[in-house]
């Protein structure tokens, strides 16, 4: 196991799960609850070997329900604090999530998803994609959900959950799958940039030379929880308007668009290179944000192309979202392949297919 | 205070705590939480903790205490507050840090949460107020509802057959590793309420010498769900409950585990 401090800038070959310990641990976090569940065991492992020497705190719960509330109150305290789990414990989070938005409380919750639904299986999968971005507990609320497709992204965009959980202090979700959590690329270990930091005058230490403070999601007087609802809307709005990330690939003078995230982008990549090869204009619009989702990319991207072909490691979630974003319905088709990993043969096929149709 | 204390005949014998709030209280008539609330307050002022605390509110009534104790809390979800505590002290272990958890709260929806916060030895204190029914909802049955008592759930009376029986937490914790101090007491009169003072400075004090897990049960009225005037209220508490749920201290550790 490769120690925790690496030097910046010098290249690992490391799993995805370890580069999210890497990425966690750079940007300060030193608080981690969990439970265990495939395929994610080895970022409590990872954690639980190196955060007590860092002066950190790693600690197994009795269950997902424990962890998520034991993050409230490490979160509450005003410290950046992170879980990982799998598809059956996000669900057991899902209450604690819903009082963490209502408390506007900053966190990084992993989901290296497996197969559902219940106990369904650890084979890779998309199926979490509606719990993670229409907001999976109850109330009304948005997490901002980032979904990396490689070990550099597993480090990269853990740094920036959280950052993005601080500034907005709300929950960030990092929607992972088996295979980026399990494979191991080479990556570069990138120095975090403190400057992103803010301050927590909003966190309860004791009320030392001040007024006490309340951390809350109970709203009973007036139209309080109306005016509270109004305020969590503002800043969703804001995180629409501000932090969509996606990325453009190969999409020059591209016919044939794929929109896929995480994995099934990722595989995604080699059956465009093969297309292109064939003469076939094809790309990808990837989002890295889930939520926000990037909803005028998609409406510009469908102007401009023949097809977009929607992949996804299920039977069918993004795609509505897809559909929501533009009126040219009919230009859009779907592959899914729920529980496993299309392949890059499958993908080309499809492209073959709608190529054909055009021309 | 309102004394005169002109040439020097009056002197303030007794002062509201300070960390209590100065508000009129929203509780019922007959309830025992304006009463707990003051013996924590007190309890808090004695050991000088009002600026190094993080109160743990819960669901029910006693979600409230963050309107009349002056110190920062955090609202947990229902049952959670062991958890939540858990994450507060383990950021901040130089605070103190209490729950404060009704019994719908710590023995049903909330058993899983304070079993192994105790049985981890986790360095906080828990006041549980015990009075057998959920108040905030209207009065349904409890884990510690007695057997026979209706509520608007056990609208035939409570019987063990399809509901089991009232669960006795205090002498349940007491029998974990990591419970430093379990007691349960009651203030239905001023001698229980001396003693349940001494049990909540007791917890207190394992905490700030790193015991493990305090916690002290208060056997508590609910007038107005009970349909009891407020001084019968006082009479069931002094009569059957106690009798089934016996007052006094059912664990007192005398070193921490650790060195």
């Amino acid at each position: 196991m490769s120690a925790l401090a690496v030097s910046p800038s010098k290249r690992l070959l490391t799993k995805g799960n370890e580069a999210i310990c890497l990425g966690a641990v750079a940007a300060g976090c030193r608080h981690y609850f969990g439970y265990p569940i495939t395929p994610q065991n080895d970022i409590p492992e990872h954690m639980a070997a190196h955060l007590p020497a860092l002066g950190g705190t790693f600690l197994q719960a009795e269950s997902e329900v424990a962890t998520i509330n034991m993050m409230l109150g490490t979160s509450a305290s005003g410290k950046r604090v992170m879980t990982s789990s799998s598809g059956p414990g996000i669900s057991l989070m899902q209450e604690g999530l819903s009082y963490m938005a209502g408390s506007e409380l900053p966190a990084v919750v992993v989901n290296i998803s497996r197969s559902g639904p219940g106990l369904g299986g650890i084979a890779p999968s998309q199926g979490d994609y509606f719990q993670a971005v229409k907001g999976g507990g109850h109330g009304g609320y948005r997490l901002i959900v980032l979904a990396p497709h490689s070990v550099q992204e597993m480090y990269a965009l853990t740094m920036l959950a959280f950052d993005l959980a601080d500034k907005y202090r709300t929950p960030v979700l990092i929607l992972g799958d088996a295979i980026v959590g399990q494979m191991k690329e080479p990556f570069v270990a990138s120095p975090y940039d403190p400057a992103s930091t803010v301050e927590k005058p909003w966190a309860l230490t004791g009320c030392a030379g001040r007024e006490r403070r309340n951390v809350k999601s109970l709203y009973l007087k007036d139209n309080a929880i109306e005016v509270h609802n109004w305020k969590l809307h503002e800043k969703y709005e804001r995180i629409r308007e501000n932090e969509v990330r996606a990325e453009s690939y190969m999409l020059d003078g591209a016919t044939i668009a794929i929109v896929a995230f995480g994995t099934a982008a990722r595989v995604s990549k080699t059956a465009i290179q093969w297309a292109r090869k064939e003469g076939i204009a094809a790309g990808m619009l990837r989002p890295i944000t889930l939520f926000p989702f990037p909803k005028r990319e998609v409406f510009e991207l469908a102007r401009t192309v023949d097809f977009l072909l929607v992949i996804e490691m299920n039977t069918g979630q993004m795609v509505e979202d897809v559909r929501q974003c533009t009126p040219l319905h009919d230009r859009i088709a779907f592959l899914g392949k729920p529980c496993a990993m299309p392949t890059p043969e499958e993908i080309l096929e499809r492209i073959r297919l709608l190529a054909g149709k055009k021309g | 205070m309102s004394a005169p204390g002109k040439g020097g005949f009056s002197k303030a014998v007794y002062t509201r705590p300070r960390s209590l709030v100065d508000v009129k209280s929203h509780f019922c008539p007959g309830c025992h939480h304006g009463t707990i609330h003051k013996i924590v307050a007190e309890s808090i002022d004695r050991y000088g903790l009002r600026e190094k605390t993080i109160g743990v509110a819960c669901v029910g009534c006693a979600v409230f205490l963050y309107d009349y104790i002056d110190v920062d809390v955090v609202e947990s979800p229902h049952g959670r507050a062991p958890a939540v505590a858990t994450g507060v002290k383990r950021a901040q272990p130089d605070k103190f840090v209490f729950t404060y958890q009704g019994d719908g709260d710590l023995a049903a929806i909330g058993t899983s949460e304070i079993i192994h916060a105790a049985n981890r030895g986790e360095n906080l204190s828990v006041i549980f107020v015990n009075n057998t029914t959920y108040g905030m909802t209207g009065g349904q049955m409890a884990p510690t509802t007695m057997l026979g008592q209706k509520t608007s759930t056990t609208p035939y009376g409570r019987d063990f057959s399809s509901d089991g029986y009232p669960i006795r937490m205090a002498e349940l914790l007491a029998g974990l590793e990591g419970t430093a101090y379990s007691a349960r007491v009651a203030v239905s009169t001023p001698a229980q309420i001396r003693k349940a003072k001494e049990a909540v400075r007791k917890a207190f004090e394992m905490q700030i010498a790193g015991m493990g897990l305090s916690i002290v049960e208060f056997l508590s009225t609910c007038p107005t769900n009970w349909g009891m005037k407020p001084l019968d209220a006082q009479k069931r508490v002094l009569g059957e409950m106690s009798e089934y749920f016996p007052l006094g201290v059912f664990k007192e550790r005398k070193q921490a585990d650790i060195a």
